[in-house]
Order: C-alpha cells, then structure tokens, then sequence
C-alpha cells in the first residue's frame, strides 16, 4: 500500500508538472482527488491494512496529500499567469469591425433648436408662452397694428380659413396680444416671456419657403425697458447661441407692431465674416426681427403706453439649424426621413 | 428698386464711396440688396463687405469717349464700313466694323454733326461681343479684310452695359458731365458712361423712397450734406387752360386731389438720350417723350403722371371742352387698358372718366383709346393722388401691377400732385416743345392737414435708453427734413407733407423716436441689460411635461417626428377600413378657403395619418422604425370662432425589434403588440403615472383583437394596437404589422404625479419562489395578477410575469401563466414556513377564484 502511494504521488506530481492548461488542471484534479480519485481512494482503502501499519500509512497519506495540494495550488498559479499570458498576446478582435447597433431614440432637430433658444432665454428670466395657431384677424392681424388692406400685409402671405375672420397664424406674434392679456393682469404686470411654436405661410414648398415652420417670439414688458436694453439682450443670446465672439449689428427695419423697429444680424460664423456663399458674401446671417413695442401693442394688450414700454423679436430656429448644420433643403423638417433625423 | 448713382448726384454730394453709402442706407432701413457697377471699379473699404463684382472695369486711358467724323466704305467687303474716329489724339483712327447703324453715315464725307461713341484703343479689354459666355478679350491688331485694324468702337455688350450687340453705342448729342460742360473726345468712358446703380429693397413704411429723390432725401439726412431739390419752375406761355379742362371728384375719399396741365403745339419725338438713357437704368422702355417724361417723373420723385391726347378727349367730348370726373364704377361698365386688356370693372375701382366713360383706373393704368401717338400735338397731363388701399385693392382685384400703381398702393400725398405736373408738363414742353397753357386746373376739396407732434425730451430716454438734448435731437430731426421747435422740456416737430408714415399723438412720438435713433445711427445706441424687475415666474407644467414625455420616448429608442399639420379629409380617411364608421374626432374640419396645394386643404384631426404616411415614406429604405409625434389636432367648435387645439402623442413601430447587426441575426424579430404596450408602460413609468388599466378597444382604425384602451383612472386616454390590416394595405405597409398609437395627451398629463414616494431599500433579504397556473385561454392576464396580489397579501411584494405557454403538455384551451413571486417584509427575515403559508393560499385562492390549476 505505502509502495503504491509512494508511486501515485510520483505519478501525480509529474503529471502536474506537465499541465499547462485550465482544463488539465481540472482534470488531474479528477483524477486524483475526484470521489474516484486516486488518492481519494487509496486513503478511504485505510481501513483494508493491518491495524499496526494503519497510523504510519494514514500519516504518510496526508502529508501526501498535503504536498500534492500545495503543488496543485502553485501550478494553478502558474497555469493562470500563462493562460493570461497567452490571452493578452494572442487574444485580440478585429477593433474596425464595427460596434454591434444599439437602438437609440432622439428628438427631431427643431425640438432640440427650440430647447437651445428656451435654455438660453430662461437664463434671462424668460418663461415659454404658448398660444393658440388657428387666430382670428384681429388678433394676428388688427391688435398688432396691421389694419385691414394695409400694405404691410403684404410681408405675410395667409392662410385664410372657411370661417370668416379665422386664419392659420402667420407669425407668433399674435401671442404677445394673449400673454398681455392673460399674465399682465390689466397691465399692471411686467412680462418675460418667450413664445415658441408652429406659424404658417401660403408659400410655394420649395427648397427655401415652407408653409409651416417655427418662429420663437420674445416678450418683455415693464416700467424701464430701453432700446440699449433689447440691443444688449439680443447680443447676449448671440453669443450664448453662436459663440462667445459673435458680433451683432441692428439694422433699421420695419414691423408694425414695433417702433423703432430692427433686423439682427450676426456675423457669419461660417467664414468668420469674410464672406462665403451661405451669406451670400456679405459677412452677416439675418438671426432676427425685433423692436420696441409698439404703442398700439402696449394698448391692446392692456398696458399704458406712457408709463410702460418693452421690445420684441422673433427668430426662425429651422433657419438656424439649417446655418449651423450645413442644410440647404428646408424641405427636410417635415419631411421626416429617417435618415435625416437620425444624424442629429 | 434701382437707383442709379449719377441720377442721385443731381440732389446730393455724395463725398463717401457708394459702398459705405450703401451700408449707411442698409443700416437706416433702406437696405441695398445689390450694387451693379457699371465700368467704374469697386471700392473695398475696412469692415465693409460686399460680393466682390465681376464686371470689367474701364481702363481710363484705353476706353475714351470718341467722335466719330466720318463713316467710309470698307474697300473690300461690303459688310464693314471704316470709322474714323477723333479720340483726342492728333489723327483720326480708323476702326473697321460692321455695326449696322454706321451703314446710313457711309460715304457722306465728313460728318457735319459727329456721332459720338465709345472708343477702345488697342491693348483695351472688352467683353466679347461673339460669345454667348461672358469671355473677356484684349484688343489686338488684325487685318479685317486686307484692312489693318488694332481698335474699335464699342457695343453696350462689349463694355458690359448691357446684353445689346446690334450696333455700337452713338450719341447725336455731345455728353455733358453732370454740371452742363460737354465732355470732349478722348475723355475716358468712365467719367461719361460710367456708373453705379444701387438695388433698394423698400420696405411697406418707406413709400416715401420710392425714387430717386426720395431715396436722395434720405443720403442727404444720413450724410448730413445739403438736398437740391429738382426745378418745378414751367414756362407757361399759352393761353390759359380754364375752359379747355375741367375737373369732377365725386369721391375724394378716394381721389383727394386731381390736377391737369395743357402744352399745345407739341411734337412727339425720341426723348432726349440722357433721359433715355436713365429710363433704361431704371429698367423703363424708352418710347417717346411724353410717355418717357412721365416715367422718368414717376421714377424721379414718385409721382406718377398720366398723359391724354387732348384732341381725342375734344373729340369725346363731342368738341366741347373735356370735362374729367372720377368716380366708382357703373354695374357691368368696362374698360381696355394699355395692356390691350378688356376689364370688367369691380366696384371699388375708382376711376378717372369723362362725359362719354372710362379714360383709365385711377392710380393704376390708362385707357387704350385716350393715349398718345405719333400724332399727337395737344397733351393733357394728369397728376393726381389716390388712397393707398383703395389703389392696392384695385390692383389685387384686377391683378394689375404697374409702376404707378405700385407707389400709389403704397401712398403718396397729395402735395406731390402739384409737384409732378409741373414737373412734367415743363420737361414734355423742354422735350418736344409747344406752349405750356397758363395755369393750372387743381381740384383738392379736402386739403390734407399738416401733422405735428409733441415729443417731451424725456420720452426719447425712456425709451431708447440714451439722452439726448433738445438741441441734439432737433438737430438730428432737422436732417430728417422735419421742422422743429423746442418748447422747453418738449419738441414740437413739424412733419414733411411726404412723411404718411408719422403718425399723431402717443403713436407720432414713437414715430419721431424711431427717427432719431435712425438717423442718429443704431449702431451707436449702447447695449445693456434689462434692469427692469424679473416678473414673478408662472407654473408651466404642460410645457414640462410635455418635454419631460419626449424624454422618456427618446430614452425607449424612439425617433421624434414632426409633420406638416395640414392634411386633406381624404387622406385622414385612411385610415379607417372601408365600411366601417371612423373613430377620429367628429368636429368639422378647419378648412383652408385658400390652400395652395391639393394635399393641403385642412388642420389634422389625428396623428395616425401623418405617423402612417411618415412609415410609408421610410418604408423603402428602414426595416425598422420607432417613431412619435407630439402635437396638436384641430377640431371646429360649433358656436365658437376659434377651434379647439387639444395635443396628441402619437406612437408608431414596425419592422425589426432592434437594430441590424452583423453577428448572428439582423435585428430579429418583427415587433408585436407587447412592445408597443412596453412603450405605453415605460411612458406612464416615466412620467410617474399610475393607475392604468387596459381593455379591448373599439377603435376602427386597429385590429379589434390587437389593440387596448388605455384608462388611467377610469378616464380614457386612447388606443394603442395593430393597426387595422386593411388600413395598412392602403398605406401599402404590407412588409410587417404596424403599431400605433394616439393619446389624448392633456388627459394623460392630468395624472402625472411630481410628488411621487420613493420606498427604502429593504433591510431584509428577500425569499424568490415561482408559480405557474394553467388557466382557460380567455382568463386575462390582469385578472391572474389581481388574484395573486390579493392572496399574498402584505408579505408578497412584487408578482412579475416571467413565461406565457400554451401546448403540450398544457391541455389545449389553456395557458399557463409563470410569475416569479417576490416575498419580503421590513419588519423581519421571512421563515419558509411563513412563505409557504402564503404561497399555498395564492395557489388555492387561483383555484377557487379562477379555476386555476398549479402547472406540475
Ligand atoms: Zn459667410
């Protein structure tokens, strides 16, 4: 018995040392400390041998034993620095295959711009409004100081509906009337709002005219509100929206509902003012219309002209999205390919 | 509107390049769209931008003014004659050409008159007058013909004035500068054809600029330099014009003021070529004098002119003195215009008649049978004035645009009437001769009153922010052309006539504000920051939701779309099957009275038809799509002007459960009704909603066995489901099933609840067992769950369906549903003999209540 454990752990002991592998291990593991083990078995036949031998046999079974544990725990060791070995040199993929595709979502582009313009605007104390797109005249047209048959409505081409006096809004402008109304309690309140939404223009769909697209309407009313004020605002959310360096300049211009009356441009970001082809060469993009409100306006919405005063502006995020993104077919917001919207 | 630069310096020193005095007009609110040079070069100036042009330059000692003192035969070739032109250098050159208008002058022998041209010497650069490309080319010798030739004289194609290559450019007059002295031959092209036309987009407020004075005015105000105005001084050497004309205005609401001039004895004839030659600049037809003296009048201060033939009128008039009334329109009446149009007449159209009918509309376009011709030698000039929305009515209603009515739709006052016949009858007089009757017949039954406005200083700081001083403001004004009177703390500023834009009162002072900040320049005014209190801020928890739902939606994988909200009733009609009754909202329809294209006619009642259209045009190339829309419908309301605007969410998948990739499947399975309920459910877990319950819908629009009602609450939020197969096919989505759905958005955000409890962690470890019971096929799913909820009771903390499994060896009829059951309390470490008490009564009470059978 002593003479075949002496040759099971002779055995044993070499045949670990040939053992390279993970699964070697484990089946010289098995093989002798498995429930048929040899080792396992030889030390449950203790109870075959003379009683006398039995205390030196079972001695020398454990430290057997023992010694072969030891061994097998230093040789997995081993084996598993050289399968890692063996792993970081040999293991690697193709990294240019590419990525398996995860399902993702996103927000169409004009929701991310109208996000960008209501963050910004926030930050200066400006609420999103937001009002009604089928309007009666007066509200998109009279109460903003456009009268019936006046030349300027002509700058507006309108969709009119079956209803008399009803008509798809052709700017968000008529929203100043309502949220004078509404949240100016008899004008005795200042206003700052923002309000962004969906206007409609009788425009042959082209590359470059819609008949619905997005305008962003901005509102402040109070007792001390200048021109040097609408002009430093609308520069701030220039640089806030198209860089930390972009110059404005205000141009005289003509809205009724404002007076003085204003276009912003912001040099164009594209060339850095040089001139390029989407600015047509003249170094500036137009970003928006604005003015002082008008007088008319104040009354309308139910606030003393001679004690109160504020400005407006409107902005066209399509527009800006188009700028910033290199898109030339305006036709594409509302077409709702797939692989449009997917690139933002 | 095109305003040619050396028009311009008859009214005002222009002492800045036109390209700053561009960007000061852009900057004023006359905004110059296009500067076309023509044979003047560009002027780059620091910080100002403009394209740079492409025309050619003149060269100013290879492109001179020439005189052309004979025109002979060209010995061998009968197409080309030999100019000899004096360019002012000793002898004269000998240019071949074959322009066909030298041809009357050949061999005349030396010209009495010489006939002046443009002259390009050798070495001179010209465009190609051959290429139908614009080609430049460098004059050199070459024989034409056996003659030697190295220069020649020039057509307006070849110096880049113009497309014209029929002839080259001949004057029979001597060009004068602009301060009379005539220019001699040798003088370069430049200083005598040379020119910069400015391109002036004119916004509704600045009628006043529609000419070229009008925009001089403005240079004037803006460079601060002195305004000459145009002569309105006539010779009126006839006898006097009372008697031969007079005047009826039935409507001078209409027709505030009428006024005619008489010349007799005239002669028509080719307008002068200075004058000829700035109608063409402003893109006017030169026709004679008299029609060519109204238009430059027209052009030169906004006044439109209207000349009659007097003898024809006479005639009319049976051979009475003519008498012209204005007036509205009889019912039916008629007229043919200039135009050669027969117009039935509207009845707002007001119009200039005479005793025997209709001469013209007013302020629009003249009568075919009353107009000058060859023959004539009596005018009768007209120069009135007409409302501004009656003229833009007018010509909306008889789509007639036309140069007058133009500046008579946008205003003009009725001082400019008087201004403009005597203006005009004076040039027809210096233009083909003739006495000019004395006096003038001027009809103005209510004189316009002048406007004045009080301006305290105070308002201007209020409102602009910046103080000016009385003085600085008055003086500012005072370039402006207004009159002002400081009266203390207040200005008392007096408006110019043509100012229509000043208003009275509150309005006239912003008016008079405006003025200032424009003239004193916006780019000077400072930027600063609202100062002003912050208004107190509102709750806006639609607006938040609203984003908040996007969110979630795009967080679940899905794209946003936004669709045009125009639709048509047919298009919306897809999508219910044919036969069945629709489900979409039954308000009528906002309907467009002037839609502008077939597929647009009214507002949307329902997202499903655009979400189903946006699936077809991707159908083509995404075997998957997951979409949503959040958006408002329209729907009319009876008795109510305006519609209701209540907002949408609209969802839609098809094609592929996930995205393609390229190891094993590509993008597996078609999605079913279970993952659109996984979008409702992730949704209303999003945005904290609770409460839902599902039912069989009855939406026509969906497969009835595929699609729920959602509730929340009991109050009904929409349908999500298949949609209905036959609705599919329509939209030819016949690839794979589609699922859609449409939620009353403002219901759904009734119960978002910000306020939601967050529960602890437990403390305590929790004890997992599985239950799987076979039940009928009709026993829902909910009802299972509602029972093993019940049953556990307050030690059962969470039952989550793991498996649904019908077949072998499920009898047939039944399904087995597989829960996994999570027991935990806080209080304390559950015992098993706890667990399997109450596990054992979920087990009975299925049996009981469901007829349950536990799966072996
Ligand atoms: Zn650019």
């Amino acid at each position: 018995m002593l003479e075949k454990l002496e040759s099971l752990y002779q055995e044993a002991l070499g045949a670990l040392d040939a053992i390279s592998g993970g699964d070697a291990l484990r089946d010289w593991e098995l093989k002798y400390f498995g429930k048929k083990g040899g080792v396992t078995e030889l030390v449950r036949s203790v109870g075959a041998l003379p009683k006398e031998e039995r205390a030196a046999f079972g001695k020398r079974a454990n430290e057997v034993k023992t010694a072969l544990e030891a061994a097998y725990a230093e040789r997995e060791k081993l084996v598993g620095a050289m399968e890692l070995a063996k792993d970081l040199e040999e293991g690697e993929v193709d990294v240019t295959l590419p990525g398996r595709p995860r399902a993702t979502g996103g927000l169409h582009p004009a929701t991310q711009t109208l996000r960008e313009y209501a963050r910004i605007w926030a930050k200066m104390g400006f609420q999103v409004y937001r009002s009604r797109e089928v309007e009666d005249d007066d509200t998109n047209f009279q109460l903003l100081n456009f009268p019936p048959h006046h030349p300027a409505r002509d700058m507006q081409d309108t969709f009119h509906t079956t209803k008399p006096n009803v008509l798809l809004r052709t700017h968000t402008s008529p929203g100043q009337i309502r949220a004078m109304r509404e949240l100016g309690e008899n004008g005795t309140k200042p206003i700052r709002v923002i309000l962004p939404g969906m206007v409609y223009r009788y425009e042959q769909i082209t590359a470059r005219s819609e008949v619905q697209f997005n305008q962003v309407e901005g509102l402040a009313i109070g007792r001390n509100i200048t021109m040097t004020d609408l002009k430093g605002t609308i520069a701030q959310f220039a640089r806030e929206f198209y860089g930390a360096d972009a110059a404005v300049r205000f141009r005289a211009s003509y809205f009724p509902f404002t007076e003085p009356s204003m276009e912003v441009d912001v040099e164009c970001f594209l060339c850095g003012g040089q001139g390029c082809r989407v600015c047509k060469y003249a170094g500036w993009l137009e970003i928006s219309g604005a003015g002082m409100v008008h007088p008319v306006v104040l009354e309308n919405g139910g606030y003393d002209p001679a004690v109160w005063s504020g400005f407006a502006f409107g902005m066209g995020p399509e527009r800006a999205t188009m700028l910033k993104h290199g898109i030339t077919d305006i036709r594409y917001f509302w077409g709702n390919d797939l692989r449009f919207l997917e690139q933002f | 509107m095109k305003v040619p630069v050396i028009w311009l310096r008859d009214y005002v020193d222009i002492d800045v390049p036109i390209e700053l005095l561009a960007e000061r007009l852009t900057a004023a609110g006359i905004e110059v769209s296009h500067i076309e040079y023509i044979g003047l070069p560009q002027t780059f100036i620091e910080g100002i931008r403009w394209p740079i042009s492409e025309h050619l330059v003149w060269d100013r000692d290879k492109l001179l003014l020439g005189a052309i003192r004979e025109v002979k035969a060209h010995p061998n070739a009968d197409r080309l004659v030999l100019a000899m032109v004096d360019y002012g250098g000793g002898e004269l050159e000998q240019c071949v050409t074959g322009a066909p208008n030298l041809f009357e002058y050949k061999d005349k022998g030396t010209l009495p008159q010489p006939l002046w041209t443009a002259f390009a010497k050798e070495g001179a650069e010209v465009w190609d007058g051959h290429s139908d490309e614009p080609k430049r080319m460098i004059l050199k010798e070459k024989a034409l013909r056996g003659i030697p030739n190295r220069s020649m004289v020039c057509s307006e194609k070849e110096l880049g004035i113009s497309g014209e290559h029929d002839g080259v450019i001949l004057f029979h007059d001597q060009p004068r500068a602009s301060d009379g002295t005539p220019h001699l031959p040798g003088t370069p092209l430049q200083d005598v054809l040379g020119d910069i036309v400015l391109e002036v987009e004119l916004t509704p407020n600045l009628a006043r600029c529609f000419s070229v004075y009008g925009v001089a005015r403005e240079v004037a105000a803006l460079l601060d330099v002195p305004l000459r105005p145009p002569s309105f001084d006539v010779l009126m050497e006839g006898a006097g014009i009372a008697g031969d004309a007079s005047i009826e205005i039935r409507e001078p609401s209409l027709n505030p003021r009428f006024t005619l001039a008489l010349l007799r004895n005239t002669t028509i004839q080719p307008s002068p070529e200075w004058m000829q030659r700035r109608l063409r600049l402003v893109e006017q037809r030169p026709i004679n004098n008299v029609v060519d003296v109204t238009n430059y009048v027209t052009f030169e201060i906004g006044q439109p002119l209207h000349a009659f033939d007097y003898d024809k009128l006479r005639a009319r008039a049976g051979g009475k003195a003519p008498k012209i009334i204005t007036r509205l329109p009889e019912p039916g009446e008629t007229l043919t215009t200039l135009d050669g149009v027969k117009r039935t007449l509207d009845p707002h159209n007001i119009l200039v008649c005479d005793e025997a009918g209709v001469l013209s509309i007013g302020g629009i376009m003249g009568g075919a049978e009353t107009e000058i011709d060859a023959n004539t030698t009596t005018v009768l000039l007209e120069a009135a004035s007409w409302n501004f929305i009656n003229v833009r009515r007018s010509m909306g209603s008889q789509k007639l645009h036309t140069e007058a009515g133009a500046r008579f739709s946008r205003g003009v006052h009725p001082s400019q009437a008087l201004l403009g016949v005597r203006r005009g009858i004076e040039l027809m007089r210096q233009t083909g001769g003739g006495q000019v009757a004395a006096g003038i017949v001027d009809e103005y039954p209510q004189p316009a009153e002048d406007v004045t406005v009080e301006l305290p200083i105070s308002e201007i700081h209020r409102l602009l922010g910046i103080a000016f001083t009385a003085e600085q403001a008055a003086s500012l004004l005072a370039r402006g052309g207004f009159g002002v009177m400081p009266e203390g703390d207040v200005l008392r500023v007096i408006v110019p006539d043509y100012r229509l834009d000043i208003g009275t009162g509150i309005i006239g002072q912003a008016d008079i504000i405006e003025e200032i900040a424009r003239i004193y320049g916006y780019k000077l005014i400072p930027d600063t920051l609202i100062s002003d209190e912050i208004p107190s801020q509102y709750p806006n928890s639609a607006y938040a939701y609203e984003e908040q739902a996007r969110d979630v939606l795009v967080a679940l994988g899905l794209q946003e779309v936004i669709s045009y909200r125009l639709t048509t009733p047919e298009r919306e009609a897809q999508v219910t099957p044919p036969g069945l009754p629709s489900s979409l909202p039954l308000a009528d329809y906002v309907t467009l009275a002037n839609p502008i294209a077939p597929d647009k006619t009214v507002m949307r009642h329902s997202l499903l038809t655009s979400l189903l259209e946006v699936a077809r045009g991707n159908a083509r190339h995404a075997d998957r799509q997951q979409v949503f829309e959040i958006g408002s419908i329209y729907l009319d309301r009876p008795r109510q002007e305006l519609p209701d605007e209540p907002i949408r969410l609209g969802i839609l998948l098809t094609g592929r459960r996930s995205a393609g990739e390229w190891i094993g499947e590509t993008g597996g399975e078609n999605v079913d009704f279970y993952d659109l309920k996984g979008v409702v459910e992730g949704l209303l877990h999003g945005l904290h909603v609770h409460g839902a319950s599902y039912r069989r819908a009855a939406h026509t629009s969906f497969h009835p066995g595929r699609s729920a009602l959602l509730s929340i609450q009991d109050v009904e939020i929409g349908t999500f489901g298949e949609i209905h197969p036959l609705v599919t096919a329509a939209f030819d989505l016949d690839d794979a099933p589609v699922y859609a759905a449409e939620l009353d958005f403002e219901a759904l955000l009734a119960f978002v609840d910000p306020l939601y409890t967050v529960a602890a962690l437990p403390q305590t470890p929790p004890v997992l067992q599985d239950i799987a019971l076979v039940v009928p096929d009709s026993t829902p799913a909910a009802e299972v769950e509602r029972v093993i909820v019940r049953a556990g009771g307050d030690l059962l903390r969470n039952a989550r369906l793991f498996d649904v499994y019908q077949g072998d060896p499920i009898p047939a009829g039944h399904k087995s549903l597989a829960y996994s059951l999570t027991y935990q309390t806080d209080e304390r470490t559950l015992t098993d003999k706890e667990v399997a008490r109450v596990h054992e009564k979920i087990v009975r009470a299925a049996e009981r209540e469901l007829g349950a059978k536990l799966r072996a």
